[in-house]
């Protein structure tokens, strides 16, 4: 891609990371939460990876790091799940922490947490789609 | 009432696709616009006339009548799970490409193996 | 207004399934889902129409390149006995569909006057009991919080499998 495209994407993806985060952070004050957030911010980097060529990354020829990130994101969500169990009442999946006030941003008890770790898993597995389907296509052989 | 028909109309348009068409790719794009029927579908019948979104001022109290936030929660559930199944399609079908060198799956059924 | 939005849908649905360019068809269905966005916001729905215009977004950006990496066109249909039998069988599944919808939306109240009826305990009890302003989330994370759990796990596992089935070294 020319010059001009790759300088527009390298500032437009750093606006977009900034706007996704915020749609994840706020999920319980506005319209957004973990899912739309995650695919924003996956956004931003298939845009960095688009506008620069696909020798921008070929440095390893394998998907690791989004990997490993999507499922330690799912594991922390079901640690915060599981954690229901020993603390508050014996119920898996609970609301425990305290709800705050309704209206700031650290309120409504454990929903910013979930929303934060599913917004990190859902953006590492589509960018692990993403790179598997359009990028790194060839097969591994052993 | 002729919203829903509309709805049920794309529905149909998205069946005819997936039993008369040949080309995988085309499978794939009925079987989304058939999805996407369903959403309309479940996204209308939440709907209250003159009511608003359901997100709450500071105030914490409703001027108005709230939409429906159960199926629009069900929507969203759906929406995501659509994306995981259209990227497991496409990966089969670029598979299926690599293997036989045609999209269609009459030469397919033929060729096997 | 919004029976002339799906209505431009149908349309744009019909050109995606009969286009002799696979890239066509991919551009018309980006209008359906695009059009659908349009609906959601008309319909209330912001959380749902965020979430549609990225996915859809996507979606097209994997399909073009999956159908660049392969062939482009699709291969002409020989009208066969086949065929003029496939779309017969299917037209006549769709009469019988639309009569049984016909009779199934009967039971049903008019566009806009749903009645709120499971939904009443969650708008009334869902900014005390969950401390969350957007109704949607609180919903979503605390009253059925099991289904978004297996949404999650839905969304991984198509991951993993991408990657498996895409990079495995097949038979010879």
């Amino acid at each position: 891609m020319s010059v001009i495209v790759k300088k527009i994407a390298q500032l437009m993806s750093g606006l977009i990371f900034v706007y996704g985060i915020y749609i994840i952070t706020h999920g319980h004050l506005t319209p957004g939460g973990g899912f739309a957030g995650g695919a924003l911010v996956a956004g931003a980097f298939i845009l960095l990876i688009l506008a620069n060529g696909s020798e921008y990354i070929k440095l390893k020829r394998q998907e690791e790091g989004s990997s490993v990130v999507e499922s330690a994101a799912v594991l922390m969500a079901l640690v915060l799940a599981t954690a229901g169990l020993v603390a508050g009442s014996l119920v898996f999946f609970n609301n425990y922490l305290p709800e705050g006030i309704p209206g700031q941003l650290i309120s409504a008890g454990t929903i910013p947490l979930y929303n934060i770790f599913i917004g990190t898993e859902v953006a590492a597995a589509l960018i692990t789609i993403f790179l598997a389907l359009v990028i790194y296509k060839e097969e591994i052989s052993k | 009432m002729t919203v829903f028909i509309l709805c049920f109309l794309m529905f149909l348009v998205g069946i005819h696709g997936v039993l008369t068409r040949r080309n995988l790719i085309k499978v794939v794009i009925s079987l989304t616009v058939m999805e996407f029927s369903i959403f309309l579908m479940l996204a209308l019948i939440g709907y209250i006339s003159g009511g608003e979104a359901p997100i709450l001022g500071r105030d914490m109290v409703f001027g108005q009548p709230v939409v429906d936030p159960l199926p629009q929660a069900m929507v969203l559930t759906a929406i995501v799970i659509a994306l995981a199944t259209n990227a497991m399609l496409l990966t089969i079908a670029i598979r299926l490409y690599k293997k036989y060198g045609t999209f269609d799956i009459r030469r397919i059924n033929e060729l096997k193996g | 207004m919004l029976s002339v939005i799906i209505g431009f849908m149908i349309i744009a649905a019909i050109v995606a399934i009969h286009a002799k360019d696979l890239l066509s068809a991919i551009i018309a269905q980006g209008f359906v889902g695009y059009g659908l966005v349009i609906c959601f916001l008309m319909l209330k729905a912001p959380d749902l129409a965020i979430v549609q215009i990225v996915v859809e977004t996507i979606t097209l950006i994997i399909m073009v390149a999956v159908v660049l990496d392969s062939s482009r066109k699709e291969l002409e249909v020989s009208f066969d006995r086949r065929q003029a039998g496939t779309i017969a069988a299917s037209f006549l599944f769709i009469m019988v569909l639309l009569l049984y919808f016909n009779r199934a939306i009967s039971g049903l109240n008019h566009f806009g006057g749903h009645s709120l009826r499971m939904s009443e305990a969650y708008v009334t009890g869902a900014a005390s009991q969950t401390g969350a302003l957007n109704l949607v989330t609180g919903v979503l994370w605390d009253f059925r919080g099991y289904d978004t759990l297996g949404e999650a796990t839905v969304l991984f596992t198509a991951a993993i499998g991408v990657i498996t089935i895409i990079r495995l070294v097949g038979k010879k």
